[in-house]
């Protein structure tokens, strides 16, 4: 474990959203290879989580540390923080491959052109270099026959998978998956997972909220129970989910089966 | 593909091979081939040919008012539907007054103070009788451009307000997701697909735009409709004239339906 290096480091984190504490005070560190599956019933504050690591939500307190450089972050005079340098988290973000709950393809461009956009307006990759990459994306998840199609005309699995090429395509340190199956009908989960699993298989870093606990118990290298903004119980999958030792835990996974 | 009511409404659907000879089609067909053959035989059309040059230039002088307004209109619709979207408010403010007092008086009215009003004030000041400016204030043209396209920019500003504000909100994280600057978001995003949002009403609002051309002939720019002003004034004929003109701007019409149609069927969608 601690020969790898740091992918993310996440310290004290915490995000209030007004009276409401939704963070008290987070901590978590991935590895490079590892896969981290986070778990929690609903308004556990683990999409909140997630989403504080590349910033689409502003985090009230605590630190981001993302290959080994700190998101510079100062006081925005509401009780909060703002970053101080806009350039830098777009620097750390273009590296962070985000899977939305749903899915979020820009519908304007075919699913081609949706794989290629990051790394053509963003890295600046030459687009016959982009293009060529993407077609072998979406060959890998099953979507190569439907590259010139737009969004809206496939369905809730092709899109995610879309999605996930989309994502890839920016060749990224880690990649982060909010909820990825929670908006698909039951029918269309497994194709996603599938491709989330194999993702897992060749040691990428992945840090993934999720529902489904089957899935991070065979996929994940470690899991983090979320409860009341605070990690209850953090582990290998199948400790957490084998012997739980907090009661929240145990209630929680009773609940699910 | 795009969407049913206006392809419902579109003057250019033709119907299909099968459909083209039922009976009551065959019916209005004759009835459509009488009319037409009564107008042009027991009508005056003598005076087409002679007109038919200033005609042609009557319809380029519509055209090129319609093409430059709702371009520059579009051009300052797109500022000022964002601005009351995310602006601050002393813009959004601005923006909405814009709107509210451009859409809520006629646009004669509007031709008419420009031309009228600030037209009769400038010679006053030696200033401007002197600027480079001064050959292109002393013709009508300018008041006209100036009076079509702020009337587009408000009506389009307030449709692209609707389309800024109504493109999904998840499509603009993830464009954020990837690390795009607030400017890339808005130019490879934002703007293209509340474009692409509007395009139906734009098609609307263009030809609306267009049969509010002939307004610019009540401050003497020589437009088609000024062309056949003229017509009758010396012909003494009435509904050739006119018939003719309304001919006109049907074409032109159906020709912009179409082109737009060609646009929005590029990006076909669904649903939404």
């Amino acid at each position: 474990m601690t020969e790898r290096a740091e992918a993310i480091a996440v310290r004290d984190l915490h995000k209030r959203f007004g009276p409401l504490e939704v963070l008290k005070g987070v901590s978590l560190t991935a590895h490079e290879g590892d896969v981290i599956a986070i778990i929690g019933g609903s308004g556990s504050g683990k999409s909140t989580f997630l989403r504080c690591i590349n910033m689409l939500e502003l985090p009230s307190a605590g630190s981001v540390t993302i290959h080994g450089e700190t998101i510079a972050m100062k006081k925005d005079g509401h009780g909060g923080m703002t970053p101080s340098d806009r350039k830098q988290v777009q620097r750390l973000r273009s590296r962070l491959g985000m899977v939305f709950q749903s899915f979020n393809l820009w519908q304007h461009m075919t699913i081609l052109e949706n794989v290629i956009e990051a790394p053509v307006h963003v890295l600046g990759v030459k687009k016959d270099e982009a293009i060529s990459r993407a077609e072998a994306l979406l060959r890998r998840v099953g979507l190569y026959e439907k590259r010139d199609a737009y969004p809206a005309f496939l369905s809730g699995g092709q899109q995610q998978r879309a999605a996930i090429a989309r994502a890839l395509a920016i060749q990224p340190h880690v990649m982060l998956f909010d909820e990825p199956t929670s908006a698909l009908d039951p029918e269309l989960v497994g194709e996603v997972l599938s491709v989330i699993g194999d993702l897992a298989k060749e040691k990428r870093t992945m840090i993934l909220v999720t529902h489904e606990m089957k899935f991070a118990r065979n996929v994940a290298s470690h899991v983090v129970f979320l409860a009341n903004g605070v990690i209850e119980e953090q582990g290998p999958p199948d400790e957490l989910f084998g012997s739980p030792k907090s009661e929240r835990l145990k209630k929680f996974i009773s609940s699910i089966h | 593909m795009s969407d049913p009511t206006i392809t419902a409404l579109a003057l250019t659907d033709l119907p299909t091979k099968k459909s083209i000879f039922k009976p009551h089609r065959i019916v209005l067909m004759a009835i459509a081939a009488a009319v037409v053959f009564c107008i042009v035989w027991f009508m005056r059309w003598d005076w087409v040919p002679e007109y038919s040059d200033r005609l042609a230039d009557g319809v380029g002088m519509t055209l090129i008012m319609l093409a430059s307004t709702s371009i520059l209109g579009f051009l300052l619709a797109v500022p000022i539907g964002l601005v009351q979207v995310t602006g601050p408010w002393p813009l959004k403010m601005l923006a909405q007054v814009f709107c509210t007092v451009i859409r809520g008086t006629p646009l004669l009215l509007q031709l008419w103070l420009l031309y009228y009003g600030l037209g009769s004030l400038f010679p006053q000041f030696p200033e401007i009788r002197n600027s480079f400016l001064w050959p292109y204030l002393r013709e009508s043209w300018p008041y006209g451009v100036v009076a079509l396209t702020l009337s587009f920019a408000a009506y389009e500003g307030e449709v692209m307000r609707g389309a800024f504000a109504g493109v999904p909100s998840g499509e603009l994280e993830a464009a954020r997701a990837y690390g795009m600057s607030p400017f890339t978001v808005f130019r490879r995003i934002w703007l293209p697909r509340a474009v692409h949002r509007a395009l139906p009403t734009l098609t609307g609002e263009t030809v609306l735009q267009l049969k509010a051309t002939p307004l610019v002939a009540t401050i003497t720019v020589i437009d088609v409709y000024a062309i056949i002003s003229q017509v009758r004034q010396k012909t003494y004929l009435t509904y050739e004239p006119l018939l003719l003109l309304a001919l006109i701007y049907l074409c032109l019409t159906a020709i912009l339906v179409v082109g737009f149609r060609y646009f929005e069927s590029k990006i076909p969608t669904r649903g939404a």
